[in-house]
């Protein structure tokens, strides 16, 4: 077996994996390695050739594969190394990580630290247990999103969404761009998955209706699908047997989630998160196991990938200071609750430690709102509040604490005035 | 036209069994089905289970079958590589009723000569199946119970089968056999007219109407429905053996085990129906399997599911294991096969070749027949070093496809280049599991479709799913007249 050496490996070559490279070179990683199975860098962004890309981060407006070239071009110009067509298949500790490489056989990576940036993938038809048979042209709209922007490769001419999630939405758009007929999008619960900025550009302008408290209860077809019965649902989302109506398509897309890809975080002996399905980190998204850091959606699924960026640099930057000896130790952890109107908060802790710095927290609203006061308390304190107009459990919202105004109690995130 | 001895009908457990059986022999054998691929229908979507015939009819010739059967697994799983586990099976009670029905099954078991199984306390049981309902009393244990890969288990005796002389041909409808004289003169499909002298009928749940076509169709065969959950091999309550529920008088109810690649199967349900292509799932029957299976085994998580299947089983009425020739000269029928198909039909294929030879069939041992077929070398079973000498040997072995499963383009490359290979993404998932992982598929099917169309030669929008018409693609995106399927 080969054996490599480097002071931070980070899996994943996506928006999180090249985001945490740079910021690891630039605080002094030397030698900083990239795994990826694909044959080029992007992860999931070389087949969202869509635009929306870039608004935060570099205030103008790029497609996926735009954002991610700027960061491989720096990435290049820094001296990383890149190990493509390679599969992690074992995170042995921090230190040590066995991959696979087409080129050069099974590899032993040694590294000062270790980066953990693999993403997620999408819930299945089967996650959901929908009823019905089991025919071909049922595809989760990333899947399809693959076929048709990096395959070239068409899959279907009369469709049905399942779930108003961004990439459905975005989905519905490209289809009906190919020629395809979006007969509907329907969505279970009563308000909108993604971002309203996507239902805007890409379900109103092309008069794709989105059909809200609906889901399909059935699907029909035995070779390749031919229709779905989609129903009403009630205050417990169950179907209302007398509104059950019959669309006929030869297309089913699912966008009805995300889910962590952490195979290799659990063999690693870490356990995840059971609201996020990630690992839990702290504000240096260093996992539970010391020099182990993670970012992106693998900790939590994000809407943005510039907002994946931004934390994935702090992945970065800490890791590298661990391969150097010099991240500041904990002198105790305090967790962070999801408290009144919140689902998750991520970092799910903070290490107190000498350095004083801001914290930003991204969280998840449990119901959609209108003029919610967003809190962070510590203990008693509070510590932080800011007004919104509006919060939605599709767009991520965030809070800034300081370390300084921390009392050493719970860190509680509330969002008041969310029903 | 082609010409053959023997034309089998049905390529699933029984007709590939038979079909290596007889390649023990010099003579000419053509398995035609109208599927896509081996393995049938009944014999893929089941519950894996090779059974050693302790609750089957005493008496019978199900029973005898079924005992020989699991016999010749042992050495069969050997020959030809199939992944196999003797896990036992145990059969729990949780009241004193319950413990006396399971006194009439042991009593069966003895009558069927399966001396193995015993009554056991409830403490051993739940010593041997910690999340058993700690309500367990007793009950039975059935040690030589058995789980196979199905699907490779009929794709494996179909690989060997070829290896040593017959031809498979799949995506052939049978629409007729011709009689002259009272005597089979040729099958023909919806593409070829194959002559033959003689024709097995071995099309589980359409036998009844391929027994018509030569008018000796005395019963009907009925759909009877299982659904199944799959959980995640990463759930937290896990068990080791087959754990059966105790029967009801008419039906085995509904079963836990894991399979041979280490995911929990809960089911079947029992659905009689007339629809043979039904093969959908229901809210209500999944339902019912949560319950079931909880009783048996409390902390099963079913919100572990990565996916529900339904099988049909073929149900004779009336019922009862028919094999043997008809009155048409040529004709040999088997119908009956109802739940052991997998289980049984090993036996069958030894006691069907008998039943030839005594028939006048005249079979010449061919002592060139090679017992032995090589499983493709599987990555993700491999040690490191191993893997490292396959990437040596070929790169794209160091190329994971599939990574629920850990299936490299190494292993696809190679099924989709040996004998009666795969040509749909269901083959390529069924033979190595590449698309049957907790992402089912999402990640891995737009790879495997190019791969197989890359290996095959032909334009990705003709790789279909499974059945021809199931196709996954409709042409190249923005391309005028690029429209396959219009």
């Amino acid at each position: 077996m080969r054996e490599i050496k480097c002071d931070v490996a980070i899996i994943g070559a996506g928006p999180a994996g090249l985001a945490a490279a740079l910021s690891a070179k630039e605080h002094g990683a030397k030698d900083v390695l990239v795994i990826d199975r694909d044959t080029d860098s992007g992860g999931i962004l070389q087949q969202c050739i869509h635009a929306g890309f870039g608004l935060s981060y570099f205030h103008k407006e790029m497609t996926g594969p735009e954002y991610a070239a700027v960061f491989r071009e720096k990435c290049d110009q820094e001296g990383i190394r890149f190990l493509f067509d390679t599969m992690v298949t074992e995170v042995r500790s921090a230190r040590e990580i066995i991959c696979s490489s087409t080129e050069q056989g099974l590899v032993k990576v040694y590294t000062g630290a270790s980066i953990l940036a693999m993403g997620c993938r999408e819930r299945t038809r089967q996650n959901l247990r929908i009823p019905g048979t089991r025919p071909s042209g049922i595809f989760t709209a990333g899947t399809a999103q693959r076929l048709i922007n990096r395959q070239n490769e068409m899959v279907g001419k009369s469709v049905v969404i399942l779930g108003s999630g961004d990439i459905g939405m975005i989905m519905a758009r490209r289809m009906s761009l190919e020629g395809a007929k979006v007969k509907a999008v329907v969505e279970i619960m009563p308000y909108l998955a993604g971002l309203t900025r996507n239902k805007v550009q890409c379900l109103d302008d092309f008069g794709i209706p989105l059909m809200l408290s609906h889901t399909v209860t059935r699907i029909m077809g035995h070779k390749r699908i031919e229709g779905v019965y989609i129903a009403e649902v009630d205050d417990q989302k169950q179907p209302i047997p007398s509104t059950e109506e019959y669309i006929s398509c030869d297309t089913l897309l699912l966008s009805v989630g995300l889910i962590p890809e952490n195979e290799l975080t659990k063999g690693a002996g870490i356990s995840t998160n059971a609201v996020t399905n990630g690992p839990e980190v702290d504000q240096r998204m260093q996992t539970v196991m010391p020099g182990l850091f993670a970012c992106g959606n693998v900790v939590h699924v994000n809407d943005l990938a510039d907002n994946v960026s931004i934390e994935s640099e702090l992945a970065g930057k800490y890791a590298a200071m661990y391969a150097a000896g010099t991240l500041p130790e904990a002198k105790a952890q305090l967790n962070v609750i999801a408290g009144e109107g919140v689902r998750y908060v991520c970092p799910h802790h903070v290490a107190v430690t000498d350095e004083e710095a801001v914290i930003r927290l991204y969280f998840r609203v449990s119901e959609p709102g209108r003029k919610t006061i967003l809190k962070a308390r510590s203990g008693k304190k509070e510590i932080a509040a800011r007004e919104v107009r509006r919060v939605s459990p599709g767009e991520m919202d965030h809070i800034d604490i300081h370390t300084q105004d921390l009392t050493g109690d719970d860190v509680v995130i509330c969002a008041e005035g969310v029903k | 036209m082609i010409h053959t001895d023997i034309v089998i009908i049905g390529a699933g457990a029984v007709g590939t069994a038979i079909a290596r059986e007889l390649s023990k022999y010099k003579v000419d054998v053509v398995v035609v089905d109208k599927r896509d691929d081996v393995g049938g229908d009944a014999s893929k979507s089941n519950s894996s289970i090779i059974c050693t015939g302790y609750d089957c009819p005493p008496g019978s010739l199900e029973t005898a079958i079924c005992r020989s059967s699991r016999m010749l697994a042992d050495q069969t799983v050997k020959e030809l590589e199939i992944p196999f586990n003797v896990c036992g099976a145990i059969m729990p009670a949780i009241n004193e009723e319950q413990m006396n029905i399971l006194k009439d099954i042991y009593d069966d078991a003895y009558k069927n000569e399966i001396f193995d199984v015993d009554v056991v306390s409830g403490k051993q049981l739940l010593d041997m199946e910690p999340e058993l309902n700690p309500e367990t009393i007793g009950g039975l244990y059935i040690p030589r119970e058995a789980v196979i890969d199905n699907f490779l288990f009929v794709v494996a005796q179909a690989e060997n089968a070829a290896e040593n002389g017959v031809q498979f041909l799949l995506r052939n409808e049978v629409k007729d056999i011709q009689v002259e004289n009272g005597k089979v003169k040729a099958v023909i499909t919806d593409k070829e007219t194959i002559q033959t002298k003689y024709v097995i009928n071995a099309a589980g749940l359409f036998c009844d109407a391929i027994a018509e076509m030569v008018g000796e169709c005395d019963f009907v065969v009925k759909p009877r429905k299982g659904q199944f959950f799959i959980l995640d091999k990463n759930t937290n309550c896990q068990i080791n053996h087959i754990i059966y529920p105790i029967p009801t008088p008419t039906s085995r109810g509904k079963l836990l085990l894991k399979t041979i690649h280490g995911n929990i199967l809960c089911g079947p349900t029992a659905e009689d129906l007339e629809d043979k292509e039904d093969h959908s799932v229901t809210a209500e029957e999944l339902a019912g399997i949560e319950t079931d299976c909880k009783k048996l085994v409390p902390n099963i998580n079913f919100s572990d599911a990565i996916t529900q299947f339904a099988g049909l089983r073929p149900n004779r009425i009336p019922a009862g294991f028919h094999i043997g020739f008809g009155k048409t000269e040529g004709y040999f029928g088997i119908s009956g096969v109802r739940s052991t198909g997998i289980s049984c039909s090993l036996g069958i294929s030894r006691y069907v070749v008998k039943k030839l030879q005594e028939g006048g069939v005249k079979l010449e041992r061919n002592f060139d027949f090679n017992p032995y077929r090589k499983a493709i070398p599987r990555f993700s079973e491999a040690t490191d070093e191993e893997r490292d000498a396959l990437i040596q040997k070929d790169p794209k072995y160091a190329r994971v496809i599939c990574r629920c499963e850990t299936v490299t383009e190494g292993e696809i490359v190679e099924a989709l280049h040996r004998p009666v290979p795969p040509t749909t993404l269901d083959g390529i998932k069924r033979r190595l599991r590449a698309g049957m992982g907790r992402c089912q598929g999402g990640f891995c099917s737009p790879k495997v479709i190019d791969i197989i169309a890359r290996e095959l030669n032909v334009p990705p929008e003709s790789v279909d799913k499974n059945v021809p018409g199931s196709y996954i693609l409709t042409g190249i995106s923005r391309q005028e007249g690029g429209d396959h399927h219009a």
